[in-house]
């Protein structure tokens, strides 16, 4: 269970990961002991997993190459979909893994620097695994919105500068 | 050649302009410049109230309404006001959906003022109320409210502002630019002083929804007594990041409440339609979810509101902890500089805007208005560059 104060934490965070202890205190009213401590707990409860960046890397000159796999598998006696869950998130080019209801098993999120890497990625690690019945890689092509930040266009306060 | 000047109403041309026209035309020139000098949320329209209006327009809803407002929407206003404010209105005959609360405070002045009447107008407050009473024919009398009495309405203030002329009084609270709520005991003074009085209330009620650190709001026309006497005026606007839609309503006796109708009918004819029809998702979705979204929203702006006044105090700026609304309204006098000064050296000097606290009536000198319904990152950035002008003086 996580308190009020923990959750107004994660939302704060969420927001802005760089605000301080210091701040959230003045934010939300508490001491910043107290906040340190909530941070402590949540750090330790892997609910506060990482502080990233979020970033719009078609901005920058990085050439990367990105996909999503459906991929389909015999889930394994007893261990269901956890073995080969665990199997795929060992690989470095895997950035997320989702188990997924519908019409195929696991969705795989990939990342290469090229195509070619990313189809030996497929060809030679993913679709050899004994449990993997079948794979449909779909290569993303443009990044509209990502982690509830909107990428495309200018994102402009349409607010007039000042009003009464 | 027509000289305009014997054409035109010269009591209409002896109203100023708004104090922060000037403001405006500086700002606009400036892109880069962070405005804290706005008076609405930061937050877009929620999609579903966007989308009920969408979907109206796929449905061919085109046309006029009642001139009361869509039957729907008054009984929507009428379990909302029962539901947060314990106040009952007829949906048939108390409730009027007006274009923004604003519409509501000229119909409310327009048909209640005679001409020499005296219209009581707490400040610092909204910009509009005292030209809405000389466009009313009446003479606002301004009762000032203090720093020290945390813009509140006192009692005091209150009776000796009465006179045999008193028609009425606004009551602007939460208010707009302080910052200011009336706890229930505030309000019952007033009550006790109006109670042996034939003065009306016009209570603009806007920022109803916007109060913080436990306290809630309390409707005037809930006191004892007070409701034959008070007009009360809300909207959408502020508490559902509604300000472009144009939604408000006016709640009241219905003797009143007719005359304010008729003014609207022949004027306005009726609140748009798709207005309304977003208005009655947003109140129909929010009696379903106890208001969920506004909590949010509500949320995000008391962290805001903390860190302003957290920020204000430590650069010196002597700031009351704002209880309403969404601004905070620090006082500068100890920079020596007038309100107007401050902000036309801080706009040019580190190109962020306030406003100055005199463009919301003589006692709002030597305060500015800063809005925090403004991202984070910019109000820090903000607070960071307002430090650092205040050192150069």
């Amino acid at each position: 269970m996580f308190n009020t104060l923990e959750m107004q934490i994660i939302d704060i965070l969420t927001e802005d990961a760089r605000i301080s202890p210091p701040q959230i205190a003045i934010m939300t009213g508490s001491d910043e002991d107290t906040v340190r401590e909530a941070i402590r707990h949540l750090e330790e409860s892997r609910v506060l997993v990482k502080y990233a960046a979020v970033i719009n890397w078609e901005r920058t000159d990085r050439e990367w190459v990105q996909a999503v796999i459906e991929v389909r598998v015999q889930p394994q006696r007893d261990r269901g979909f956890e073995a080969i869950a665990a199997r795929i998130y060992q690989f470095e080019e895997v950035k997320s893994l989702y188990l997924m209801s519908g019409a195929y098993d696991l969705m795989v999120m990939v990342e290469a620097p090229t195509l070619k890497q990313l189809a030996s990625f497929v060809s030679s690690k993913l679709s050899t695994l004994e449990s993997v019945t079948g794979t449909a890689t779909h290569f993303m092509l443009k990044t509209y919105k990502y982690g509830g930040v909107v990428f495309t266009g200018e994102h402009s306060d349409k607010r007039l500068v000042v009003s009464p | 050649m027509i000289d305009y000047n014997q054409k035109v109403n010269p009591a209409i041309a002896a109203v100023p302009p708004s104090g922060i026209r000037k403001f405006f035309d500086i700002v606009s020139e400036m892109p880069e410049a962070i405005s804290l000098g706005v008076g609405e949320p930061d937050f877009v329209t929620p999609w579903n109230i966007r989308d009920a209006a969408i979907q109206s327009l796929e449905d061919g809803l085109t046309q006029y309404t009642s001139n009361w407002g869509r039957v729907q929407l008054r009984h929507l206003i009428a379990q909302y006001m029962h539901t947060r404010f314990t106040v009952r209105y007829d949906p048939k005959q108390e409730i009027l959906v007006t274009v923004g609360a604003s519409e509501g405070i000229d119909l409310a002045l327009r048909a209640l003022v005679c001409p020499g009447e005296e219209v009581l107008v707490p400040e610092p407050s909204y910009v509009s109320y005292a030209p809405g009473v000389i466009f009313a024919g009446g003479t606002p009398v301004p009762v000032q409210t203090t720093f020290k009495e945390e813009f509140r309405l006192s009692p005091a203030a209150l009776r000796a502002a009465i006179t045999p002329r008193t028609k009425a009084l606004i009551l602007p609270y939460p208010n707009n630019p302080t910052g200011a709520m009336m706890r229930r005991q505030d309000l019952e003074a007033l009550a006790d002083v109006l109670r042996d009085t034939g003065v009306m209330v016009i209570s603009d009620e806007i920022y109803a929804e916007l109060t913080y650190g436990g306290h809630t709001h309390i409707c005037f026309a809930s006191l004892p007594g007070m409701w034959e006497r008070t007009i009360t005026l809300n909207g959408f606007s502020k508490s559902f990041a509604m300000t472009g839609w144009r939604m408000g309503y006016a709640c009241g006796p219905k003797d009143v409440l007719a005359l304010m109708c008729k003014i609207h009918q022949y004027t306005i004819m009726c609140a748009p339609m798709q207005g309304q029809i977003a208005a009655e998702k947003a109140l129909s979705q929010g009696l379903e979810s106890d208001f969920a979204e506004v909590r949010a929203m509500m949320a995000s702006y008391d962290r805001r509101r903390r860190l302003m006044v957290d920020a204000f105090t430590r650069m010196g700026l002597q700031c009351f902890e704002p209880l309403g609304a969404f601004y905070v309204f620090p006082s500068i006098q100890k920079t020596g500089l007038s309100s107007q000064a401050f902000c036309e050296r801080l706009l040019r000097a580190e190109q962020v805007a306030c406003v100055p606290g005199d463009a919301f009536g003589a006692c709002g000198e030597g305060h500015i208005r800063c809005c925090y319904a403004t991202a984070l990152e910019k109000l820090q950035e903000a607070l960071r560059r307002i430090e650092r002008f205040l050192g150069t003086l």
